[in-house]
């Protein structure tokens, strides 16, 4: 064998084990087996989108238990001005921290560039979210969304994280998942919706009651 | 119809909604608007091409304003509120306890926004129209048929999510 080959041979051994580890994974998500525990508090990322859904999300923020869910961090897309205020008037104490990252999808972008925009903004969140290291990412909507949690799954299959993400699907959707919604319902560990018969259109879909 | 609306608030969000902001200040509206009771509108115009100030149209008294850090006060002191589709605004008037008409804003194709609004109307929380149909809408619907909205409530789901993630 020419050292060619072996490596040719070697690389696709890599690439096949990788799919395997993300089949596996997306399997044990799509069952549901979500469980975690942690000998510290555990390391949370709130994944900030825009205007209704930072309220929503923050609303959310202010009903856990702040003892256990720490430290708190937040990213959010970096020409976004309005939610850091929005985050100070939440968090009493200083136990957080803010993390920019490029916004994947402005308002009106067409939608090849938006897919362009979207990988530079994936790259960008690589560094970001090995450095958090979180247990848990919470996101309900569109930004930093799915960036954020593509990050965050592929360091799991790479065993460079071990973090579960939980997706609160906004309350004005009523009958159908969000685009978010759709490309998360396989990556999300969690899925929440707000509507009951939402259940019915996404089957991973957990129905607690209205949150907001 | 007995004095029942006399305090209206009228607000639009953060965008513009020229059509209303317009159609508001016609004959046909404010009487329409004072055959339910109405004496005093206050108005959150946003970026919409009206001037805001103080007016008094057909014996209404108006103040339109563009924007205010938080419109909860307004809401407060209103008899009735009328508003765009926008999520956040419907459910801080309905967590109010304030009857709600939503005058759903045609030029902004945000169906989903539309689709909380229908929901809420079904579940007979709030009515909604168009700026067409707000007249005849006025004049048909009965606001004390509306029921409460219960309140939110994340316990539940934050007991699901204790239940997984533990800290030993």
């Amino acid at each position: 064998m020419t050292g060619s080959e072996f490596f040719s041979s070697f690389c696709v051994l890599l690439i096949l084990t990788f799919l395997i580890r993300m089949i596996y994974l997306i399997i044990v998500i799509i069952t549901g087996n979500c469980t975690l525990i942690r000998s510290k508090p555990i390391r949370t990322v709130f994944c900030i989108g825009s205007g209704g859904h930072t309220t929503e999300l923050l609303r959310f923020v202010k009903n856990i238990n702040m003892k256990k869910y720490q430290p708190r961090m937040y990213i959010l897309a970096d020409n976004d001005a309005s939610s850091e205020v929005k985050i100070r008037e939440t968090e009493i104490d200083n136990n957080y921290y803010l993390a920019r990252i490029p916004r994947s999808r402005n308002v009106k972008q067409s939608y090849l560039s938006s897919v362009v925009s979207t990988l530079y903004a994936t790259l960008y969140t690589f560094p970001v979210i090995y450095k958090l290291k979180p247990d848990i990412i919470f996101c309900n909507g569109p930004g930093t969304c799915i960036p954020v949690c593509v990050v965050a799954f592929l360091l799991r299959c790479l065993f460079l994280l071990d973090c579960r993400i939980v997706f609160i699907e906004s309350i004005c959707r009523v009958h159908t998942l969000s685009l978010t919604g759709k490309i998360l319902q396989f990556f999300a560990d969690i899925m929440i919706v707000q509507w009951p018969n939402m259940t019915e259109t996404c089957f991973r879909a957990k129905y607690f009651g209205r949150l907001t | 119809m007995s004095k029942l609306y006399k305090k209206i608030f009228l607000t639009v969000g953060t965008t513009k909604f020229d059509l209303l902001c317009e159609y508001i200040l016609t004959e046909p509206v404010l009487t329409a608007l004072k055959s339910i009771g109405c004496e005093e509108i206050t108005f959150q115009i946003g970026k919409s091409i009206v001037d805001p100030g103080i007016y008094e149209r057909h014996g209404v008294k108006i103040n339109m304003y563009r924007f205010k850090d938080s419109i909860s006060e307004d809401i407060k002191n209103a008899d009735l509120v009328i508003s765009h589709a926008g999520a956040g605004t419907c459910l801080e008037v309905l967590e109010a306890n304030k009857p709600l008409l939503v005058v759903v804003n045609e030029d902004l194709m945000d169906n989903h926004q539309l689709e909380l609004a229908e929901q809420l109307q079904i579940d007979s929380h709030l009515y909604y129209c168009t700026c067409d149909t707000l007249i005849s809408t006025l004049g048909v619907v009965d606001f004390s048929l509306l029921n409460p909205f219960p309140k939110a409530d994340p316990t539940l789901l934050i007991n699901y999510l204790d239940s997984v993630f533990t800290v030993k």
